[in-house]
């Protein structure tokens, strides 16, 4: 085994959007991450069970359809609870209904203990560099 | 002519069969009591003797046996998250034939250690995290194995990383070191952590067991029964290279103290835009309830089934199959001797085929998302299974063996499980399936040829 980066990706809750769940793997895979794509309708729990057995360093959550904000609340306390303390949480997507102001929107998420919100549109190198940012990772 | 011996020690009857390999035929079968506490090859010599008065003295040119006495292979296993590493440990173990006392998940304490110690397993399988993954689970349990004392063999099949400090942790234990049984995430890789689990119960359970007597007069192979039973359903199910087999199936062996359910069979979706969630399941599945029986374990039928439902299908008021059902748990050689006890008989037969193979097989459910209706499918998808194989006291000394087995089926009670729909029923009669799996293992074609020839088919069960 390489010290590859460890990320978990799905798509969270009843949402069924699978194309840019498929980017985002080729995107982290070619970035030079090892990644564990859950696909589409992850629960919280799933990303939390698959980061324990791979000792992930990060959990990329997708949420396309305006219902992340409901998906993903809980989710750090989860995983303070489950031993993963202070794992990197990303969230990106559609991730709330109608249009708000994004910086609002990354408050609140931020509030609930994402490390980083992105908005809709953001390229998967924009989410790339944050990642080998906040993972000190090389080049 | 050319005479094989197979036999099956079982916890309570060494199972005799003789065969002819050469002609692919059955000259008989009979049973005696196994007499593990003295010599076992004197229950041995019992059957064999009833068995050569049914088919005259035989000269057997070759003789194989599996084994379920004192206890069959009883292991424990120990993994991480309880629906991954946990239950691949888990799977893995049933598949290479074992009864599984325990499985643990997350770290092992030392209260835990002392608990596995008095259990006495006799192979403890030790896994956790995928390659490259969690190592701090595995090490702390090795470190918790170490620290416990007890000679049990351990099988390491976690983190490769962290597989070879495991080993020198417990340096001075029996450790066999072998491929994570979950290398990827949401990957299964069984096949090499059972294969070590039958080695070390040829090479040491046998002998712990009392059974190496026995093993001098055996030309070859002992395993557990139920590993002989699985390489059977896999051997009728696939077929071989000359001979096809039936197609996927599912069998059912009710006994006193469990139910075990086997499928061969991939259990993929079949409604288009089903997403499966879970584990992958592996095509060659067994699974045990060892809460589900005929007699000691009666009562766990009842407390799945309710017993108004018994009452029900039995015909019996409701505090008669109470009272009928204490008495059977502790009189667990009772056999249905009267119209009302075969009446219960069966409606628990039914019931206990019902449970394990429910929880056998795996679910549907729908989920509504913005973008419409879908699926989602946990476990197997057994509804286009079309052939269904019983066995066990209480299917095959009764002429209603199609109207219990049909309790496998699916019910519009409970529309999420994914029971097969209709299948052709086939009875284990003359209970030759443990003895063909050994048989298969160097007569495939003659194995496969009596299974079809003697396995009675019971027609269609809807």
């Amino acid at each position: 085994m390489s010290n590859k980066k460890t990320l978990v990706i799905g798509v969270i809750g009843a949402d069924v959007h699978a194309v840019g769940n498929k980017i985002l793997y080729h995107a982290f895979t070619d970035a030079g991450f090892e990644v564990i794509n859950l696909g589409v309708m992850v629960s919280q729990e799933e990303y939390i069970a698959a980061a324990i057995e791979s000792n992930a360093d990060a959990i990329v959550v997708s949420s396309l359809y305006g219902q992340g904000e409901l998906d993903c609340r809980g989710m750090r306390e989860k995983c303070d609870e489950a031993g993963l303390e202070g794992i990197l949480l990303y969230v990106g997507g559609n991730i709330v209904i109608g249009k708000q102001p994004f910086d609002e929107v990354e408050k609140r998420f931020k509030a609930m203990g994402f490390n980083r919100a992105f908005p809709p549109g953001t390229p998967p190198e924009t989410t790339i560099d944050a990642l080998k940012e906040d993972l000190h990772v090389e080049g | 002519m050319k005479p094989i011996l197979l036999i099956d020690f079982g916890s309570t009857y060494t199972k005799v069969t003789a065969v002819d390999a050469d002609a692919a035929k059955l000259l008989g079968s009979a049973a005696a009591y196994t007499t593990v506490q003295t010599d076992i090859n004197d229950g041995l010599a019992n059957a064999v003797a009833l068995l050569s008065e049914q088919t005259g003295k035989l000269e057997f040119a070759e003789r194989y046996a599996c084994s379920s006495a004192a206890g069959g292979l009883r292991m424990i296993a120990s993994g991480l998250v309880p629906e991954l590493t946990a239950e691949a440990a888990k799977c893995a173990s049933l598949g290479a034939g074992a009864k599984v006392i325990k499985t643990y998940s997350f770290e092992l304490t030392e209260d835990d250690a002392a608990e596995i110690v008095s259990m006495k397993p006799d192979i403890f399988l030790l896994v956790g995290g995928t390659d490259g993954g969690n190592k701090a689970c595995i090490l702390n349990n090795a470190h918790m194995l170490a620290g416990a004392g007890g000679d049990f063999p351990i099988v390491i099949a976690g983190n490769r990383n962290a597989a070879r400090e495991c080993e020198h942790i417990l340096a001075g234990r029996e450790v066999y070191v072998c491929e994570n049984v979950m290398p990827k995430f949401g990957t299964l890789n069984i096949e090499p952590a059972q294969q070590k689990i039958r080695e070390i119960f040829l090479s040491r359970i046998v002998r712990a067991k009392g059974l190496t007597k026995a093993s001098e007069l055996i030309s070859g192979i002992l395993m557990p029964t139920p590993s002989a039973f699985l390489a059977a359903m896999q051997l009728l199910a696939d077929g071989t290279e000359s001979q096809s087999g039936i197609g996927e199936l599912i069998a059912v062996d009710v006994g006193g103290a469990t139910t075990d359910v086997y499928s061969i069979s991939a259990g993929m979706p079949d409604r288009p835009g089903t997403i499966i969630k879970g584990l992958p399941e592996p095509y060659v599945k067994r699974t045990v309830e060892g809460d589900v029986g005929m007699r000691y374990s009666i009562h766990g039928i009842v407390e799945a089934a309710g017993c108004e439902a018994i009452a029900a299908a039995s015909g019996i008021a409701p505090a008669r199959v109470q009272e009928l059902v204490d008495y059977l748990a502790t009189h667990t050689d009772m056999l249905p001797t009267t119209p009302e006890l075969a009446a219960l008989d069966e409606a628990l037969a039914g019931y206990a085929i019902r449970t394990a193979v429910t929880r056998h097989a795996g679910r549907i459910e729908e989920v509504y998302t913005m973008m419409g209706l879908a699926y989602a499918q946990t476990g197997k998808n057994l509804m286009n299974v079309e052939r269904l194989v019983v066995t066990g006291g209480s299917l095959i000394h009764t002429k209603n063996t199609r109207k219990i087995a049909s309790y496998a089926l699916y019910d519009p009670q409970d529309p999420t499980s994914l029971k097969p729909r209709k299948a052709e029923l086939l009875v284990d009669r003359k209970y030759i399936l443990a003895a063909m799996g050994l048989l298969s293992k160097y007569y495939p074609e003659a194995a496969l040829t009596i299974m079809k020839e003697e396995l009675e088919n019971n027609g269609l069960a809807e």
